[in-house]
């Protein structure tokens, strides 16, 4: 890897900015890369698309913005449409899949689905989609190391709810390492 | 030199460039901060007002800019290093303030994250357009000192080094981020307390009585005291004597006004803070700070690939210039290509000290995003032919 470009995109609300965060700390802080964060600010709420930018790089990150992802993890329909011209030809595409309908896709690129809300509410919280999403996007893209993440993880979330969003991490992976190997 | 190991958040952290130049703040001995909140650089408050509290610092939330910008004024003289925090209209309001800190000798920072101008502009994208609002907003002659950094690491470095400059010349010391900076989040490694450089003010050793609040006793700047110690003293914007009493004299504003110039202009060289990168042999050199030199690292890349002599030179101090050093490039290159977020600032500068022996070529955005890095290679190549 010399340097991987990664987009999140979703709504406010869904944990798509502490998604990215967590991806890019886990990158910097415990897997030897660098790793620039950059967000889409705009007049953004709750309910509307918003989106977080991240350069993993084994060099120095120059250039602070994504041009063309190389990977794009969408977890609202909205994000997907918006965001999915932009990507890489060979790009890897990872999608809340009952929230993103990826039925027009070029065959090219590859394209993986978890169901993140439903496996999050059935572990108590719909808010943690965004840390089954972290740990699906571990497992299938490869691009930084498990135990990062899941360190990552660990210390980015409130103290009471660290087992939970592990659990959550835990999950999101699993389903990732199935996902590729029926692929 | 001491460093309060209270405020030093040693460590890695994966932080943006607002919360880090908070923390560089805390690590220099900043205990006072008054703002009020502006996008994009509401978060440096946001940390300030929930770290200050937890390790005996006070920030207050202002009612407007006029009054946290004379707020940290008053920190200042009573003992405490200060600052406050801004983006471009909040910054047009803090100009007042920031010329009677220079009258005054108050060493204070003003942090200036810049987004898209003129007026409330572009409030959540970035801008480098307040460089001469920053040299000369205020009226009057004077100088300051500016700084801009291209990381949040710099965020929390060079905040240090801000306040070591406000202490060291006894000048308001503009902190000049932009939102790309400020909303980027990379590395910042906090090093121990042991390891950092703080300058701490020069306070007087002098008794009361003997003690003259603007008589230079050494060097280039008087001496303070802390409101509340004992000492008489009486500040004011007016032209003063060494007592700090008006003088309305030309005598005294030559005396004052020319120390308060030259007290910056004749210790540039020692000032000045920059990287200079592969100019030996250029045929071009590529002038730029803030993110923008890490946009141009990217131009300048392209121009190589196409067989461009390129040198780079990324200046961290912009105000003073390093002149000295800008007129020996200019004496051995075609060309002095500066693109910076805005229409030409800088780069006017840079051409008055090249004189004419080299041509300056402006790469000028007008903000909103950054440069497109096909832009400044053009430019290079353009030049280099």
């Amino acid at each position: 890897m010399a340097t991987v470009e990664l987009k999140f995109g979703g709504f406010g609300g869904q944990g798509v900015i502490l998604a990215g965060i967590i991806i890019g700390k886990a990158a910097s802080l415990y897997d030897n890369k660098d790793a620039t964060l950059t967000q889409a600010f705009g007049p953004e709420a709750r309910g509307s698309a918003c989106s977080a930018q991240v350069i993993v790089s084994d060099d120095r990150i120059l250039y602070p913005y994504v041009s063309s992802p190389d990977v794009l993890v969408a977890m609202s329909q909205d994000a997907f449409t918006r965001f999915s011209p932009e990507v890489k030809d060979d790009a890897i595409l990872v999608v809340e899949s009952e929230l993103v309908d990826t039925s027009g896709v070029d065959p090219a690129k590859r394209v993986y689905g978890i169901p993140a809300t439903r496996i999050a509410e059935e572990l108590g919280r719909k808010m943690v989609l965004n840390i089954v999403m972290v740990g699906f996007f571990t497992a299938v893209t490869g691009v930084v190391d498990r135990e990062a993440v899941r360190r990552s993880v660990r210390d980015s979330v409130p103290p009471s709810t660290i087992n939970l969003n592990l659990k959550a991490f835990d999950k999101g992976y699993e389903y990732g390492r199935k996902v590729l190997a029926e692929a | 030199m001491t460093v309060d190991p209270k405020g030093v958040l040693t460590g890695h952290h994966y932080l943006d460039g607002d919360h880090a130049c908070c923390e560089g703040a805390l690590a220099a001995g900043c205990r006072f901060a008054a703002g009020y909140p502006i996008t994009p650089s509401t978060e440096v408050v946001e940390r300030i007002s929930a770290r200050f509290p937890m390790i005996g610092g006070v920030f207050i939330q202002m009612e407007d800019e006029l009054a946290s910008s004379i707020a940290v004024l008053g920190a200042a003289w009573a003992g405490k290093k200060s600052m406050t925090v801004t983006s471009g209209p909040g910054f047009s309001l803090m100009m007042e303030h920031i010329g009677l800190a220079a009258m005054t000798e108050t060493p204070v920072v003003f942090v200036n994250v810049q987004r898209g101008g003129p007026s409330t502009g572009l409030p959540t994208l970035p801008g480098q357009a307040d460089m001469m609002q920053a040299r000369w907003g205020s009226h009057g002659d004077y100088e300051i000192i500016a700084l801009c950094p291209n990381s949040p690491q710099e965020c929390f470095d060079l905040t240090i080094e801000a306040f070591n400059l406000s202490e060291k010349y006894r000048v308001p010391v503009m902190f000049m981020m932009d939102e790309c900076v400020g909303h980027m989040t990379e590395r910042v490694i906090i090093p121990k307390p042991e390891e950092l450089h703080v300058v701490d003010r020069k306070f007087t050793s002098r008794p009361p009585g003997e003690y003259l609040p603007y008589k230079v006793y050494d060097g280039w700047v008087p001496e303070m005291v802390k409101a509340g110690d004992g000492y008489r003293f009486h500040i004011t914007g007016l032209t003063h004597n060494e007592v700090g009493y008006p003088a309305m004299n030309w005598q005294a504003q030559e005396k004052l006004v020319r120390r308060l110039i030259d007290k910056i202009r004749k210790n540039a060289d020692e000032i000045a803070m920059y990287e200079e990168a592969d100019t030996e042999d250029a045929d071009v050199v590529v002038l730029s700070y803030g993110i923008t030199s890490r946009v141009a690292m990217r131009g300048v890349e392209m121009a190589r690939a196409q067989g461009a002599k390129v040198g780079t030179l990324r200046l961290i101090v912009v105000w003073p210039m390093p002149e000295t050093k800008i007129r020996e490039i200019a004496g051995k290159v075609k060309a002095i290509v500066v693109p910076e977020m805005n229409y030409g600032q800088v780069a006017l500068e840079v051409e008055r000290l090249a004189g004419g022996r080299t041509q300056t070529v402006l790469v000028p955005h007008g903000g909103g995003t950054v440069h497109d890095p096909e832009a400044i290679a053009r430019a290079i190549l353009e030049v280099s032919r």
